[in-house]
């Protein structure tokens, strides 16, 4: 059946021409990073968001501000010094012991007031559980418009963020735009952006600002929290080595050989999704558009076809490494290095080879 | 007590192709889901209606084919179904979304009893934003529990609700109140297949149909594109990489080996690191 060919896509009405931005928003300036805090430590999605805000920022000719919303204390001051290493003009502090834990009302109220006073352009966050419940509760609340998920942030030619991200399952990007609204809001999963280098940069204005908030106001209540147990498996999306196997292993037995492989290269192991939809690897190993986003030094990919949606979440890797029985894969089009051959047998040998070869390493280092 | 479950129609995974000239879309001929997280909801939805009694609504705004969905979902067991049909909602980013939904969600609640708890999935599989409940959620004034794998009590009487809810470094027990509104976390329970009774009473079932006046939408200046903050400029195909990958030649040696000395040749500074990170384990 043939697909009658349709002109380029532009989507009727939505690419409308930009209008003159409403007199009430054009005060609203500069460019604000979320500072993600859990329990005393900061996501490193909000540095890696310093980073293009930083960049913004210079494009617009605007400060760059970070958000930081927590209790009072060591860890929230770390977090506040922290900002400025990683580019912060200021920082926009909200500490309060009644922020100690994520909860949405106490955060959205945070972060809805910050914004009505001093009003930013760009408001970025990370698009982890905790960064998607509060962005999607405040753009609601401020009526304006958010894009999850972006892969890219520019700003274009009439100073409008051009925030681009996956759409149809992964298979075509898309360019999105806030017009008439503001802040132009964005989410970013972590790890889809490089980690911007840390420079030594010890003061920065501070402006405090009160939560309005007690304890009493709050109606949802923590009972309890549980740490995850299974501190690896949270590692994936930073590890410096990742191998990871696909459908072409064809049984979960053949999977152990993965897992093997990173055992002595002390990488982490992940899948692709049909692994995940059987059973036979955790919801959390898995990589790609909906599973998590990896930019590791070594990414090796056995008997994986390289979907548009398994692609989009391995494109930051430094090496990506091949080894499939096709050799018209789509893999090879985005791998660096192919090895067209059976993975279920190539394994193994690859596992004893990298074992020789670390462990003649110690013996050279040992001896010299 | 009165559930109600957003929904949505999407369409089944892979199976859209982007054609390789015009790099338009091609979703003729694409079968079409309730979305996987969706049913999760409705699950949950079910178990509390089984024990605390009750009724569930299934919503869902979509073209008039989203029908089937609404049908699936009674079969499954929801007890009645609302769609939301209307051009007016025709490209709706979240923010017309979420406001024609809730505002459906008032009517249903006028019409056909309080909303104690509205259920959506954690996010949709078309879509991804994750961003339709909170937005939903905030326009109805309720409390909001994202990432929900379990609600282990509820108390009709205090109108309180405790559920686990899965945040970056671990789990969060909460305890909110009612009305509340709750997105649901994939695989988390065992969705329940549609009984043969609900199947006959679901082909027979009136779904109701309303349109932006029906649902008592305020200004309908705020749905569809009008009242989209947010303006797709521009879609296309991801970039190739301009070369191909370099195909490892065992030339005499093992492929193992070869593949090995490729990476490090390419890699330098790889060799010296991986050691560091082997020696770790
Ligand atoms: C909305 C949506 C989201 C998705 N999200 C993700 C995601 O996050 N992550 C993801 O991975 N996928 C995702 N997918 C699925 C994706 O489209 C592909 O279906 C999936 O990545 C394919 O997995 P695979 O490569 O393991 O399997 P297959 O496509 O079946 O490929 C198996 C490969 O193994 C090769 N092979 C077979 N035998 C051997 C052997 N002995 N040795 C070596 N090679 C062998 C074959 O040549 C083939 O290339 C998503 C799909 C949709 C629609």
């Amino acid at each position: 059946m043939s697909q009658p060919a349709k002109p380029a896509p532009q989507p009727a009405g939505r690419a409308a021409a930009k209008k003159e931005l409403p007199e009430h928003f054009k005060a609203y300036k500069h460019v604000w990073v979320f500072i993600e805090q859990e329990r005393g430590h900061v996501h490193p999605v909000s540095w890696e968001l310093m980073g293009s805000g930083r960049r913004l920022a210079d494009k617009l000719g605007v400060e760059l501000a970070a958000v930081v919303i927590g209790p009072t204390g060591e860890a929230t001051r770390a977090a506040v010094a922290e900002s400025f290493c990683y580019g912060a003009d200021l920082a926009y502090v909200v500490a309060d012991d009644v922020l100690t834990d994520y909860r949405n009302e106490s955060y959205t109220k945070a972060l809805t007031d910050l914004v009505n006073t001093h009003k930013p352009e760009i408001l970025l966050l990370g698009a982890t559980t905790l960064g998607r419940d509060l962005a999607g509760a405040v753009a609601t609340t401020l009526l304006t418009g958010l894009t999850a998920d972006c892969t890219e942030l520019e700003v274009d030619a009439d100073n409008s963020l051009a925030a681009t991200r996956p759409t149809f399952g992964g298979s075509l990007l898309c360019t999105i735009y806030t017009l008439n609204f503001r802040p132009q809001m964005a989410t970013v999963r972590p790890r889809v952006m490089s980690m911007p280098e840390r420079v030594e940069k010890p003061v920065g204005r501070v402006i405090e600002f009160p939560l309005g908030l007690v304890e009493a106001d709050i109606v949802t209540k923590i009972l309890a929290f549980v740490p995850d147990r299974d501190k690896a498996t949270s590692n994936l999306a930073y590890a410096d080595i990742v191998v990871a196997g696909g459908l072409g292993l064809a049984s979960p037995e053949n999977f152990q050989l993965v897992r093997q492989l990173a055992g002595v290269l002390g990488a982490e192991y992940g899948c692709s999704r049909p692994l995940v939809q059987k059973g036979w690897v955790s919801a959390d190993r898995q990589i790609g558009q909906t599973g998590k986003t990896i930019r590791p030094k070594l990414y090796i990919a056995a008997g994986i076809s390289g979907a548009i949606q398994h692609r989009v979440g391995v494109d930051g890797s430094d090496l990506i490494v091949a080894i499939n029985t096709d050799k018209n894969a789509p893999i090879f089009d985005f791998a660096h290095l192919a090895l067209v051959t059976d993975a279920i047998r190539l394994l193994p040998a690859l596992t004893e080879a990298f074992r020789k070869r670390l462990s003649a390493h110690t013996r050279d280092r040992i001896a010299s | 007590m009165h559930i109600v479950v957003c929904i949505k129609q999407v369409p089944d995974s892979a199976q859209i192709r982007v054609h390789p000239v015009t790099n338009t879309i091609m979703r003729q001929g694409v079968p079409t889901i309730i979305n996987p997280y969706d049913l999760f909801a409705l699950e949950e939805a079910l178990r509390l209606r089984d024990k605390f009694g009750g009724e569930v609504t299934v919503l869902t705004m979509g073209p008039p084919t989203a029908e089937d969905s609404l049908r699936k979902a009674l079969t499954i067991g929801a007890n009645r179904a609302v769609l939301l049909t209307d051009r007016f909602f025709a490209g709706s980013d979240t923010l017309a979304t979420s406001y024609a939904l809730a505002a459906a969600i008032r009517k249903i609640g006028s019409t056909f009893g309080a909303v104690d708890v509205v259920f959506t999935g954690k996010q949709t599989i078309d879509g991804d934003t994750a961003q339709v409940g909170p937005g939903i959620c905030k326009r109805l004034d309720f409390l909001q529990l994202t990432y929900v794998s379990k609600v282990s009590s509820l108390d009709l009487e205090a109108r309180t609700i405790e559920v686990e809810r899965r945040s970056e470094g671990g789990v969060q027990v909460l305890r909110s109140n009612l009305p509340c509104l709750i997105t649901m976390l994939e695989g988390t329970n065992q969705v329940r297949r549609g009984s043969m009774i609900n199947a006959l009473n679901a082909a027979r079932a009136e779904v109701v149909k309303w349109s932006a006046q029906d649902a008592g939408v305020e200004d309908i200046q705020k749905c569809g594109l009008r009242g989209s903050p947010t303006v797709v400029k521009r879609v296309f195909a991801p970039t190739p990489r301009a070369e191909k990958a370099k195909v490892v030649e065992a030339a005499g040696q093992p492929p193992a080996e070869a593949l090995i000395d490729e990476i490090f040749k390419l890699r330098p500074k790889l060799e010296n690191e991986m050691f560091e990170l082997a020696r770790g384990f």
